[in-house]
C-alpha cells in the first residue's frame, strides 16, 4: 500500500524540517519527501491545513491488562491511543501479575500484535512484584522485549536497592523510570499540601515529598552512572534540581503530564475525585514552573500517565477514590490548547516533547520522518475546535477531569507502520 | 431579609454572613421553645431524619436526635458498627438505599473530608454535615457563634483565639469561616506541626505562643487534642503538650476579666484544659451544649423548608 500525503505542513524537528510539502509512504516506510510528488498509483491523502508529524509517543500509560480488564485492555487502550494520535505507547508494569517476568512481557507483546493498532513497548518492573525488595530478572526482561524499567506507582525507597538497580541497569542500557515519592512524607496524603488542603481538610502531600527523592536520585546517579527518567514531574523544586543536574551533564531526563500544566490544586475544591492523582495537582507557581521547563527543555517530554479507573471506584468520597486519570484521548488537545495556541511552545517544540524526545530517551528508531524509517505518522488538525465528551471515549474508563472542556486541535489521522489505523475518529478494525 | 435557599448544610465556608445570621436568628427562636414546659413544635411532623455516624460521637449525635425530636420528626440512627458498611458496601449505595426509604434529611458524620459534599451531589434528600474528616463541622461552628454572641452581645470586633490541633480540626475550620464572616478577629495557636500550611491565607493571626493567644482575647476556643489522630510525629508527648499549651489558671493570669472559654468536647482534662478552668467562671462549655440543640433545630428546620418547597414544585410540574 502506497500513500501520498499531500500538501501538509511537515514538522520534523529531528531533520529540522517545518514546511509545506508532500510525503510518500511505501512498504510501511517513509519513502520520499518533497514538493509536488506525483502519486504514481499511491492513494492520495489530502493534508492541506494539517500538520504531518512523526507519530506521537506516550511513554507513560497504564493499560491494566492483565488484571483489571474491566478498566482497560490492551485493545481498548490501543484504540484510545490511536484516537489520540499516538503511534507508540509504553504500558507500565503495575498490572496483576506485575510485569516482572518473561511470561508477562510475552503476553503483552502477543496481545499487542493480535490487536495490531499501535506499537506497544512494555516496561518491566525494577523489583519483583514492585515490592521494592529484590531486583526483577532484568536481563530476562530485556531479552523478552522491555525497553525501560519502572516500579511506577511506587517509589523505590530503599536507597541501596536503587543504587544496585542503577548499576545493574547499566549493563543493558535501559533507563529506570522513577516515581519519586518519599513514603513517609506522603503518608495518608490525597492532594497537594498548601492553602487548599488546609481549607478542605484533606491530607496534604507536600511538594518536598517529590523533590527530596529527585534530589536523592540525582546524587545517586552521579555516584553509580546509569540513566534515570523522572516520571510525572509536578513541582517547581524538582524542576530546579533537574535543571541543575542537566547542566552538569548527567544522564537523566524527565516528563510531565498535561494536567500539571493545565490544572491547579484549586480544582479539588469540589471534592471531585477526577481531580485526584499522584503526584497531585499543585500550586499555580508549580504550574508556571512546569510550563517554563517545557519551554526551555528542562522537561523533555509530555506523557499522559493514562490511568483508567472504574467509575464506581472514582465516584466516591475523595479519600476513598483511587489516584489517577485517563489521558490518551485528551493529551494532544490539552497540549495544543495550553502550550501551542497560548504561544508558549512552537509546533516543532511540541512535537519534540511528544515524539522526538521520548524516542531519544528510549533509544527507539522513531520520532522522526527520515527516509527509510517506519511510517509512524500523525496528521493533526491544529485549528479544529472540539469538546471532550464522556460518551466518545474509546477508553473503557472515563475518569477525566477534562470532560466538557473545549479544546483546539486534535489528531485527524494516525498511521502506524504505513497503515492508517485512525481516520477522522474512525478506528480501523483489528483482529 | 435573607432567604434560606440551600438544600444542604455542608460547611460555613460557602455561607454568607447573612445566611449565618439567619441561622442564628432562627436558633434564638427555637431556644425559646427549649425553655417551655412542652419542648416540642410540629415543624417537621411527618419528616424523617436519618443519622449516619461513621465515627463515634455522643454529643453531636444525641444533640441532632434531640433537635429532630423537638421538631416532631421521626429519627433513626445508623452507626458504622452493625451497618452494611462493615460488609464493604460503598457509602453512596448505602445512602441511596436510605433515601429510597423516603428519608428527608440525612445527618452524616464521616471520616473522609468532603464526603457530605459527595452525597449531597447524588441525593435529593437534604444532607447536613455533622463533621467530615478534618474539613468542617458547621453546626459546631454555629453553636459556638451563638454561645459567643449570647454572652458578648456581638461577634464583630471580638478577638477569638483557637488553641490546639488546628491541622486536624474541623471545628477550627468552621469556627474560622463563621467568625471571620461575622467580623471577628481570629488567632490560631498550637505546636508548629499542627498549624497547617497556608493557614495565614485564611486571614488569621498565627502563633505558637499560648500567652500571645490568651493576651487580649475575648474568647478562647480550646480544641480537643485528638489522641486518635496523633499517631504521627506531631509533638513529643501529651505531657509536653500540656506543659506548653494547657489552659491553666496560671496562664489565665493576664487574661481579660470577661474572657469566655469554649471547648467543643469531649475534653481531655489536664491535657488541653485544666479541670479548674473547664469548670471555672470563664467556661461556657455547657451553654455550648444547650445551644447545640437550638442551632441544630434551626438548621433542620431551614433545610426542610427548602426540601418541602422542592417537593411542592415537583407536584405542580
Amino acid at each position: 500500500m502506497k500513500f501520498l500525503i499531500k500538501g501538509g505542513r511537515v514538522i520534523d524537528p529531528k531533520n529540522k524540517r517545518d514546511e509545506q510539502t508532500d510525503l510518500l509512504v511505501e512498504k510501511g516506510k517513509v519513502a520520499e519527501i518533497g514538493k509536488h510528488l506525483s502519486a504514481n498509483g499511491a492513494e492520495i491523502i489530502q493534508a492541506g491545513g494539517l500538520w504531518v508529524v512523526p507519530g506521537l509517543i506516550d511513554m507513560h500509560v497504564h493499560l491494566r491488562q492483565p488484571g483489571r480488564e474491566d478498566e482497560e485492555t490492551i485493545l481498548s487502550g490501543s484504540r484510545a491511543a490511536v484516537k489520540g494520535g499516538f503511534t507508540s505507547v509504553l504500558p507500565m508494569a503495575n498490572t496483576d501479575p506485575v510485569t516482572d517476568h518473561r511470561g508477562a512481557v510475552e503476553f503483552i507483546l502477543s496481545e499487542a500484535k493480535r490487536v495490531g493498532l499501535v506499537n506497544i513497548f512494555p516496561v518491566g518492573s525494577v523489583t519483583k512484584g514492585q515490592k521494592g525488595e529484590i531486583l526483577s530478572d532484568i536481563a530476562e526482561l530485556t531479552k523478552a522485549g522491555c525497553i525501560a524499567l519502572s516500579d511506577d506507582g511506587r517509589p523505590i525507597y530503599n536507597t541501596k536497592l536503587m543504587r544496585h538497580a542503577l548499576e545493574y541497569s547499566t549493563m543493558f542500557g535501559l533507563p529506570i523510570i522513577t516515581h519519586e515519592e518519599d513514603p513517609h512524607l506522603f503518608e495518608g496524603g490525597v492532594m497537594h499540601e498548601g492553602y487548599m488542603s488546609t481549607t478542605l481538610g484533606l491530607h496534604g502531600i507536600p511538594s518536598v515529598c517529590e523533590s527530596i527523592m529527585v534530589g536523592r536520585d540525582i546524587e545517586l546517579l552521579k555516584f553509580t552512572g546509569g540513566k534515570i527518567h523522572f516520571a510525572h514531574i509536578s513541582s517547581s523544586r524538582s524542576i530546579e534540581l533537574i535543571r541543575e543536574a542537566k547542566k552538569q551533564g548527567l544522564n537523566l531526563s524527565c516528563e510531565t503530564a498535561p494536567h500539571y500544566f493545565s490544572l491547579t490544586d484549586e480544582s479539588v475544591s469540589t471534592f471531585d475525585a477526577n481531580f485526584k492523582m499522584n503526584p497531585p495537582l499543585r500550586s499555580n507557581e508549580d504550574v508556571e514552573a512546569v510550563k517554563k521547563a517545557l519551554s526551555d527543555g528542562t522537561i523533555d517530554c509530555i506523557a499522559s500517565d493514562h490511568a483508567p479507573h472504574a467509575e464506581n471506584e472514582k465516584d466516591a468520597e475523595f479519600d476513598g477514590a483511587p489516584f489517577g486519570i485517563i489521558g490518551l484521548e485528551s493529551s494532544l488537545g490539552i497540549s495544543l490548547t495550553h502550550l501551542v495556541h497560548s504561544g508558549l511552545l512552537s509546533p516543532a517544540t511540541l512535537i519534540t516533547r511528544m515524539s522526538l524526545a521520548p524516542a531519544a530517551i528510549l533509544g527507539l528508531q522513531k520520532g522522526a520522518l527520515s527516509i527509510g524509517m517506519d511510517a509512524d505518522i500523525t496528521l493533526i488538525d491544529p485549528e479544529k475546535k472540539w469538546i471532550l465528551r464522556r460518551e466518545e471515549f474509546e477508553s473503557k474508563s472515563s475518569n477525566s477531569p477534562f470532560i466538557g472542556w473545549e479544546l483546539k486541535g486534535r489528531a485527524k489521522m494516525t498511521m502506524v507502520g504505513g497503515r492508517v489505523v485512525m481516520n477522522d475518529g474512525k478506528i480501523s478494525k483489528s483482529e | 431579609m435573607t432567604q434560606w435557599v440551600r438544600k444542604d448544610l455542608l460547611g460555613l465556608e460557602e455561607l454568607s454572613g447573612e445566611e449565618i445570621r439567619l441561622v442564628l436568628d432562627t436558633a434564638y427562636s427555637f431556644k425559646e421553645v427549649l425553655d417551655r414546659p412542652i419542648k416540642k413544635v410540629p415543624s417537621l411532623r411527618g419528616k424523617t431524619v436519618a443519622m449516619l455516624f461513621f465515627e463515634p460521637s455522643m454529643r453531636t449525635r444525641t444533640s441532632f436526635e434531640l433537635a429532630a425530636k423537638r421538631l416532631s420528626a421521626d429519627t433513626m440512627t445508623i452507626t458504622s458498627q452493625g451497618s452494611s458498611l462493615s460488609k464493604g458496601e460503598v457509602l453512596k449505595d448505602m445512602a441511596r438505599n436510605i433515601e429510597a426509604m423516603k428519608v428527608d434529611i440525612l445527618v452524616m458524620r464521616h471520616q473522609a473530608a468532603g464526603s457530605c459534599h459527595f452525597l449531597a451531589r447524588s441525593l435529593k434528600s437534604s444532607v447536613i454535615n455533622a463533621g467530615d474528616g478534618s474539613h468542617e463541622h458547621p453546626t459546631q461552628g454555629l453553636l459556638d457563634l451563638l454561645t459567643i454572641e449570647e454572652k458578648k452581645k456581638r461577634i464583630s470586633g471580638l478577638k477569638v483565639s483557637l488553641i490546639g490541633d488546628i491541622l486536624h480540626s474541623r471545628v477550627a475550620r468552621s469556627n474560622i469561616w463563621g467568625l471571620l464572616k461575622l467580623g471577628a478577629q481570629v488567632t490560631v495557636c498550637g505546636p508548629k506541626p499542627l498549624l497547617p500550611m497556608g493557614i495565614e491565607r485564611m486571614k488569621v493571626r498565627v502563633t505558637c505562643d499560648v500567652q500571645e493567644a490568651i493576651q487580649g482575647a475575648d474568647v478562647l476556643n480550646v480544641l480537643r487534642i485528638q489522641l486518635e489522630r496523633q499517631k504521627g510525629s506531631f509533638f513529643p508527648s501529651l505531657r509536653e503538650y500540656a506543659q506548653m499549651f494547657c489552659i491553666t489558671p496560671e496562664r489565665l493570669g493576664k487574661a481579660k476579666k470577661d474572657l469566655l472559654i469554649l471547648h467543643p468536647g469531649p475534653m481531655n482534662r489536664g491535657v488541653e484544659i485544666a479541670p479548674e478552668v473547664a469548670d471555672g467562671p470563664y467556661s461556657v462549655i455547657l451553654d455550648q451544649v444547650t445551644n447545640g440543640v437550638a442551632v441544630r433545630m434551626a438548621v433542620l428546620f431551614l433545610v426542610s423548608q427548602v426540601n418541602m418547597k422542592e417537593d411542592r414544585d415537583e407536584i405542580s410540574d
